[in-house]
C-alpha cells in the first residue's frame, strides 16, 4: 500500500510540471517580442504621458503640474499653433500627391513591358536612402548658385529662384524632397495592382466597358484596401516629418518651415523642457489617432474587402 | 444569332506557334466544343475569337461581318470566364448591368435585360448579393447571365465548369445545354473534359499541339476517329492501340500478323482503301470491345496487373507478353484477379485501324451505329 502510494506521488508531480511547462512554452515562444514591446513600446509610451503631466528638465527637479503643460501650449503658445497650421499645410498638398504620384508610377510600371524591373529598381531605391543624403543631395539641387534645379531651368531661360531662402517656396522644396522617397508606396500599390485579376478587365473589355470606366469601377475599388493602408500611412509620416526640414532649412526662413515635429524636438532637446515637449508628442499622437480614425470611418464607403459581410450586403453564404 | 467561319488562323507567342492554320465553318445556332489536352490552344483559339488576341494572320467571319480586326465590344459577342471574373466589390444586379450601364443603355431596357436573365437563370432573389455570398454554381449563373444581358449573336465559355465541384458540374451541364436550347444562339466552348464536350456538343472541334485534329459530332469522334490522337483522347478509359504488319490483302479483307497479335486477325476494310503490304498498322480497340477467350481464341496474351472493381464494371490493367499495356473493361463480378495469365479477343468488327503516319483506314460502322451518326448529322442541319 505504502509502495504505491509512494510510487504514484512523483508520477503526479511529473504530470503537474509538464502541464506547467505545456502551458507556458507558448509564452516563452513570443517572450522576446513581448519584452521588447514592453521596454521599448508600452515602457515609453506610458513614460512620456507621464512626463507630460511634470515640468520636467533634462537636469533638476521635476514637479507635477497636471494638465498644465497641455493648457499652456493651446492656450499660450501661438508658436503650437504655427507649427501646426505648417503641417496641416504640409500634409494637405503631400498626403494626395504622394498617393497620386506613386498611384500613376505604379500603374506605368504595371504596364510597362520592358526592362520592368530596372525601373522598379529605379523608383524603390530612393526611398531606402538614409534621410542624411537624402538632404545633402537635395540642399545641393536646391542651392541658388550652383543647384541642378536652377541650373536646368536656366536652360528655358528662367532665371531659378532661392528655393530654400524664400519662405513660400521652402515648404514646397521640401515637400518635393520628401515626394523622392514614395517608392514604399507605389511598390504597395503596384502589388495591389498585379493582385488584381486581369479577367476582371477582360470581362469588361469584351462588354464594351471603356479604359478609363475600367480604371474608375475596377482598378480603383479593387486597390481600395492599399490605398486606405497608405493614406494612413502617408498622414503619419506627414506629421512626423523632421528630418529633411532640420537638415535642409532648420525651420527656416522666417519659421516657414517649421513643422509641429520640429517643434516637440526643440522643446525637448533645445529648451530641455521634457514635460512639455512630451505633451506635445501626445498632442500629436492624439490629432494623427483622430485623422486616421476618420478616414477609416470614411473608408467604409470606398474601401472593400474581399472577406467582409456587411450588414446590408445580404444573407450571407449561400 | 450567326454562322462563325475561321480561316486560316494563326497565332504565336514569340517563338511558339500556338495555333498553326485553324479553319473552321460553324453553323448558326450551333454548340461546339473545342476539346484537347493542357496547351493545344484552344484557349487561346477562344481569345482569337474573342479579339483578345491580336492574330499574326488568318480571318474570323461572325455571320457576313470580318470581324478579325474589329475591338472585342464591336464584335457581338459575350464571354464566360473560367473563375468567373465578377466584380467582386458589386452586387448581382451591378456585375450584369455593368457593361450596359456604360454603354449608354436605357435604365428600362436594363432593367428589362437583366430581370430576363435572372429569371432565365433562376438568381432573381440574389440580385442585391455580392459575389462572395454565392455559391460556386450560382456565381457561374451569374457570369452566364452577365453573357446574356449583353443578348450576343456569339457566346464564348472558357472551361465554364471547371472550379465547381463533380455533383454541380453535371447539374450546370444540364442547365447550360437547356439554356443553349431555349436561346438557339452559337455557343463555343471550351473544356478539356470530354464527358462535357460528348454530352453538351453539336459538334466538336479535336485540337492537338495548334492544330484541328478532328472536328465532327461526337459519336463521330468515337466510333470514327479520324487518327490516333483523336483515338486515343476521346473515351475513357482511353482505347488501346496494338501494332501488327499487313501480311495479306485481298479486296477488302486485311490480314494483320505480328507485333502483338499471337495469333493473326483478319477485318473488312471498305473496299476503296488500299493498304500497303508489310506496312506497320495499328490496331485500335476500346477497352469494353475486348473480349476474355479461351488461348486458342486468343490475339493477345498477357498478365492481369491490376484489377479495378467499380461496382458495374471492372477495369483489368494488363501487361502484354511484348511489354505493352492493355485495358480491358469486364463486368463488375468477373472473377479475374491480380496476375492472372489472360487470353484476349479482338473482335474484328469493333476494331479501328490506322497507318504508319496514324491516319484511320477507314472501315464500315455496323448499321445502327451509322444510323445513330446520321441521326446526329441531320439533327444539326435541321
Amino acid at each position: 500500500m505504502d509502495m504505491t502510494y509512494a510510487g504514484a506521488e512523483p508520477k503526479v508531480a511529473r504530470r503537474k510540471r509538464s502541464a506547467i511547462a505545456r502551458h507556458a512554452a507558448p509564452y516563452l515562444f513570443i517572450s522576446p517580442w513581448i519584452l521588447g514591446f514592453l521596454f521599448f513600446t508600452l515602457g515609453p509610451l506610458v513614460f512620456s504621458l507621464t512626463m507630460s503631466f511634470y515640468d520636467w528638465p533634462v537636469v533638476g527637479e521635476r514637479t507635477f503640474v497636471g494638465l498644465d503643460n497641455y493648457r499652456t501650449m493651446i492656450m499660450d503658445d501661438p508658436q503650437f499653433w504655427e507649427s501646426l497650421w505648417i503641417t496641416v499645410k504640409f500634409a494637405a498638398i503631400y498626403v494626395p500627391f504622394n498617393i497620386v504620384m506613386s498611384f500613376l508610377l505604379a500603374l506605368m510600371l504595371h504596364n510597362i513591358t520592358f526592362a520592368s524591373g530596372f525601373f522598379r529598381t529605379a523608383f524603390y531605391l530612393p526611398s531606402v536612402i538614409s534621410g542624411v543624403a537624402l538632404v545633402t543631395i537635395w540642399s545641393w539641387i536646391y542651392s541658388k548658385e550652383y543647384g541642378l534645379l536652377n541650373f536646368m531651368l536656366s536652360f528655358v531661360g528662367i532665371d531659378g529662384p532661392n528655393w530654400l531662402g524664400d519662405p513660400n517656396l521652402a515648404i514646397v522644396a521640401i515637400i518635393i524632397a520628401s515626394l523622392w522617397g514614395l517608392g514604399g508606396t507605389m511598390l504597395i500599390l503596384l502589388t495591389g495592382l498585379k493582385a488584381i485579376p486581369k479577367e476582371l478587365y477582360e470581362a469588361a473589355t469584351v462588354s464594351g466597358v471603356p479604359g478609363w470606366a475600367q480604371m474608375l469601377f475596377i482598378t480603383l475599388p479593387m486597390l481600395g484596401p492599399m490605398l486606405l493602408f497608405t493614406f494612413i500611412t502617408s498622414i503619419i509620416s506627414a506629421f512626423q516629418q523632421l528630418t529633411i526640414a532640420l537638415l535642409l532649412t532648420k525651420g527656416g526662413p522666417l519659421g516657414s518651415t517649421y513643422f509641429f515635429a520640429m517643434y516637440i524636438y526643440d522643446n525637448a532637446f533645445k529648451y530641455f523642457d521634457m514635460g512639455y515637449a512630451a505633451a506635445g508628442s501626445w498632442v500629436m499622437f492624439i490629432i494623427v489617432l483622430a485623422l486616421s480614425l476618420g478616414v477609416m470611418r470614411w473608408s467604409a464607403a470606398w474601401v472593400y474587402y474581399e472577406g467582409e459581410v456587411r450588414q446590408n450586403d445580404g444573407e450571407g453564404h449561400a | 444569332m450567326a454562322a462563325i467561319r475561321i480561316e486560316n488562323l494563326r497565332k504565336g507567342f514569340g517563338s511558339l506557334e500556338v495555333l498553326k492554320g485553324i479553319n473552321l465553318d460553324i453553323a448558326d445556332g450551333e454548340f461546339v466544343c473545342f476539346l484537347g489536352p493542357s496547351g493545344c490552344g484552344k484557349s487561346t483559339l477562344l481569345r482569337s475569337i474573342a479579339g483578345l488576341e491580336e492574330l499574326d494572320s488568318g480571318s474570323i467571319h461572325l455571320g457576313d461581318r470580318d470581324i478579325t480586326d474589329l475591338r472585342s465590344a464591336k464584335r457581338d459577342i459575350a464571354m464566360v470566364f473560367q473563375n468567373y471574373a465578377l466584380y467582386p466589390h458589386m452586387n448581382v444586379r451591378k456585375n450584369l448591368s455593368f457593361g450596359l450601364a456604360l454603354n449608354g443603355m436605357k435604365r428600362d431596357e436594363i432593367d428589362r435585360r437583366v430581370n430576363n436573365a435572372a429569371d432565365i437563370l433562376r438568381i432573381s432573389e440574389l440580385l442585391h448579393r455580392k459575389p462572395r455570398q454565392l455559391s460556386g454554381g450560382q456565381r457561374q449563373r451569374v457570369a452566364i447571365g452577365r453573357a446574356i444581358v449583353r443578348e450576343p449573336k456569339l457566346f464564348l465559355l472558357d472551361e465554364p465548369l471547371s472550379n465547381l465541384d463533380a455533383g454541380l458540374r453535371v447539374t450546370m451541364r444540364v442547365e447550360l445545354a437547356a439554356l443553349h436550347e431555349r436561346l438557339g444562339v452559337t455557343m463555343i466552348y471550351v473544356t478539356h473534359d470530354q464527358v462535357e464536350a460528348m454530352t453538351l456538343s453539336d459538334r466538336v472541334v479535336v485540337l492537338d499541339k495548334g492544330k484541328v485534329s478532328q472536328f465532327g459530332t461526337p459519336l463521330e469522334l468515337f466510333y470514327q476517329p479520324a487518327n490516333l490522337f483523336v483515338a486515343g483522347f476521346i473515351g475513357s478509359p482511353r482505347m488501346n492501340f496494338v501494332t501488327a504488319n499487313v501480311v495479306r490483302q485481298d479486296r477488302s479483307e486485311l490480314t494483320l500478323s505480328g507485333g502483338g497479335l499471337v495469333r493473326d486477325l483478319t477485318l473488312e476494310t471498305l473496299s476503296s482503301t488500299v493498304v500497303a503490304k508489310d506496312k506497320p498498322v495499328t490496331i485500335g480497340i476500346r477497352p469494353d470491345k475486348l473480349e476474355l477467350v479461351s488461348p486458342e481464341e486468343a490475339h493477345l496474351v498477357g498478365d492481369v496487373r491490376l484489377v479495378e472493381r467499380l461496382g458495374t464494371e471492372s477495369h483489368v490493367h494488363i501487361g502484354l507478353e511484348n511489354g505493352s499495356d492493355m485495358t480491358a473493361v469486364v463486368r463488375g463480378t468477373h472473377p479475374v484477379a491480380n496476375r492472372e495469365r489472360i487470353h484476349l479477343r479482338i473482335p474484328p468488327e469493333h476494331c479501328h485501324l490506322f497507318d504508319a503516319d496514324g491516319k484511320a483506314i477507314a472501315r464500315a460502322l455496323d448499321p445502327e451505329t451509322q444510323m445513330l451518326i446520321n441521326q446526329e448529322k441531320s439533327k444539326r442541319v435541321a
